[in-house]
């Protein structure tokens, strides 16, 4: 079994501190890091190899500091590691990233399973996964959280919904993404992080991939980002309620209706 | 579909919600949808067409038409019962090429996450995620769409120029439907589903539905959130009972749900749900970038902690300072 797994390279929120004044998260400086959801794509693929016998293979379409990202995938297992940098894949809109990936997954060839995050902490859409299965007309489950088993052609997930799962038998070859509690991701061992110091990476181009150019970068992309802007900052000075309990309860209570918040109380 | 002039743009009129279903039943979120497609196609004069995909024929069609459907295409076919991604998708791609839509509205539910990204990449089309406002730009007639990215640090405004249909996604809670009229009249058109070896892709094997109130945070008008300072699974049962009080929903940060208080589906941050809700009570969570990334949007934010200093306490409207454990007793007691 071949299975890829997509990695993307997001800022760090950890280290992030608040602006006082728009209270909202400074983003300026922040260092870069695996999308936090793709931590568990690879171990879910990790964990496909160990028990079924596969190749991993993580790639990530970004800059060449991505390969920083798929090193810690190698140094937890993964196989080997193809980063796609290129000017030209620069301001590709989720239609043009999941076409660039896809024709990656196409070139590495009889690919089995693509395992994607849930989305990405940064552009947020939770499109590039179901955009890939489109791209490749692979078969596809989102938000599953349990991989319950796998044969040639077949595998058995459990998939996330607002009220409950279904379980479903999704024909292979086929995209899955991936929720936090489908595992726990491992930590890294001596000799991982050995063979990720070692590890190879090579740098795919557009021509690399048979990419066509009209449909990657800023001009293959539909959507334009026309404007960014801070969201309306939070102008209201922060009220406190000190003194008793019950008075604190008074007081909030009040504040409560004042603010209409629970007009729609089944009181 | 890639426009190059602007005859093939004029063929493009209709402004178009995905119906969103549940066991052939409509979700309200579709009146929702409904509401924005109807202020879209009043501006520029054309009409709001609903997609509905079903096992069989759904009751009450004609209630689309009362919140501001002109006309339904219902495509009907038993396969259609549990959500097939890749079936849907196909179906709803040939609507599109046979009546090209200029726009087309889904719910950025787990659902509509999953089929309208696959729709829009095999019809050539651009697609916004989690759209909080959509308008139309003046000049060109293209349509303006605001969401918020990086757990709702920046607003981005995004336009799709040479593509149609311009598709976008909204979240369930976020559009307002409008006041239904049941005079309102419309057209029902009824298209078949060739259904080839589609459904060979999947397979549904079963459907669990929790029963036990669902948890639904995007939806709640009011969240009552509960973090380590709740201490335990007993003081949940607390905030539930606020909840309760208020009709809210019940959410958590990860130190609550990692202890194994309340399941993961309550997690609201960076690695659970985002929301975006009126008011946000915040019951000993101390505020660190994960968890406000996930509910910063909020209108109303108020926290209530024994210590007054934390990022939490700072960036609430309201904070409210002592021990959680007599202060929402006393609160419940108040409403
Ligand atoms: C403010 C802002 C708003 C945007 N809004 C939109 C929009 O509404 N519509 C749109 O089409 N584009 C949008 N974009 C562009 C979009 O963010 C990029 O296309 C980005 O490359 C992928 O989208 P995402 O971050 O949403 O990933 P998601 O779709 O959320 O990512 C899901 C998964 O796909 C995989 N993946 C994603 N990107 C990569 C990658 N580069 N390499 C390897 N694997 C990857 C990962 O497994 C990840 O977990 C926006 C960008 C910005 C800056
Ligand atoms: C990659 C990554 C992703 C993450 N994703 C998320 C996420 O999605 N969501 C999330 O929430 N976290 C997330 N976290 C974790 C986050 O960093 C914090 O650890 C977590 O939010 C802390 O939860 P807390 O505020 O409940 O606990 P604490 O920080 O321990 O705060 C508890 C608060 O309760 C108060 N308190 C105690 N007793 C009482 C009492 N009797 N009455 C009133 N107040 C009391 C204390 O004063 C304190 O302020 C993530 C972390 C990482 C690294």
């Amino acid at each position: 079994m071949k299975i890829v797994v997509c990695i993307k390279q997001v800022p760090a929120t950890n280290e992030a501190k608040i602006d006082p004044l728009t209270k909202r998260i400074v983003r300026e400086g922040l260092k870069a890091v695996m999308n936090p959801f793709d931590a568990y794509a690879v171990e879910e693929a990790i964990r496909l190899k160990e028990k079924c016998g596969a190749e991993v293979i993580v790639i990530s379409m970004g800059p060449e500091k991505a390969q920083r990202c798929l090193r810690e995938a190698v140094s937890l297992g993964a196989d080997r590691a193809v980063l796609l940098s290129d000017r030209a894949f620069g301001g590709s809109d989720t239609w043009a990233t999941s076409y660039v990936l896809s024709k990656a997954i196409e070139k590495i060839g009889q690919v089995d399973l693509v395992i994607c995050g849930k989305q990405a902490v940064d552009g947020d859409t939770a499109q590039v996964g179901p955009g890939i299965a489109a791209h490749l007309d692979f078969a596809q489950a989102t938000f599953v959280m349990k991989v319950e088993k796998v044969d040639r052609r077949h595998i058995r997930v459990q998939r996330m919904r607002e009220n409950g799962y279904d379980v479903c038998d999704i024909k292979l070859p086929a995209v899955i993404t991936v929720v936090k509690d489908i595992n726990m991701p491992r930590v890294p061992t001596l000799k991982g992080r050995l063979a990720s110091d070692e590890i190879d990476i090579p740098i795919w181009r557009p021509e690399d991939i048979k990419a066509d150019i009209e449909k990657i970068g800023l001009d293959g992309s539909p959507t334009r980002v026309v404007k960014t802007q801070p969201p309306k900052a939070r102008s209201r000075k922060t009220i406190r309620i000190e003194g008793s309990p019950q008075e604190c309860a008074k007081q909030l209570a009040q504040r409560l209706r004042e603010e209409d918040s629970i007009s729609g109380a089944n009181i | 579909m890639r426009i190059t002039n602007l005859n093939e743009k004029l063929q493009y009129e209709d402004v178009w919600v995905v119906a969103e279903m549940l066991l052939d039943k409509i979700h309200p979120v579709t009146y929702e949808l409904l509401g924005a497609a109807r202020a879209l196609a009043d501006y520029g004069a054309s009409r709001v067409g609903v997609i509905v995909l079903c096992s069989k024929e759904p009751e009450n069609p004609t209630d689309l038409f009362a919140f501001g459907a002109d006309k339904v295409i219902i495509v009907t076919n038993p396969q259609l019962k549990g959500f097939l991604d890749e079936t849907e998708a196909e179906i709803i791609i040939r609507l599109i090429e046979k009546y090209k839509p200029e726009i087309v509205l889904g719910a950025a539910s787990s659902r509509g996450r999953a089929l309208i990204p696959r729709i829009a990449v095999k019809a050539n089309c651009g697609l916004t995620a989690d759209c909080t406002e959509l308008g139309i730009d003046f000049e060109s007639g293209d349509l303006l769409q605001t969401r918020p990215a990086f757990g709702g640090n920046i607003m981005a405004i995004i336009r799709s120029p040479n593509h149609r249909p311009q598709m976008a996604t909204v979240r369930p809670g976020v559009m307002k439907s409008i006041t239904p009229d049941y005079s309102r009249k419309g057209e029902i058109i009824y298209e078949k589903a060739k259904l080839n070896n589609q459904a060979a892709f999947k397979r549904i094997i079963e459907s669990i539905t929790k029963e036990e109130n669902a948890v639904n945070l995007t939806q709640a008008q009011i969240i009552i959130a509960g973090g380590r300072g709740v201490k335990g699974a007993e003081g949940f049962d607390l905030l539930r009972e606020l909840a309760a009080k208020t009709g809210g929903a019940v959410g958590a940060s990860r130190a609550a749900v990692d202890s194994g208080w309340i399941p993961y589906e309550h997690q609201i941050g960076q690695t659970g749900q985002t929301v975006q809700t009126g008011t946000y009570i915040a019951c000993g969570i101390s505020g660190q970038i994960q968890h406000l990334v996930g509910m910063q949007s909020s209108a109303l934010i108020i926290a209530i902690d024994k210590n007054p200093d934390t990022p939490m306490m700072q960036m609430a409207d309201i904070a409210v300072v002592g021990d959680l454990f007599e202060i929402i007793p006393a609160l419940v007691r108040e409403i």
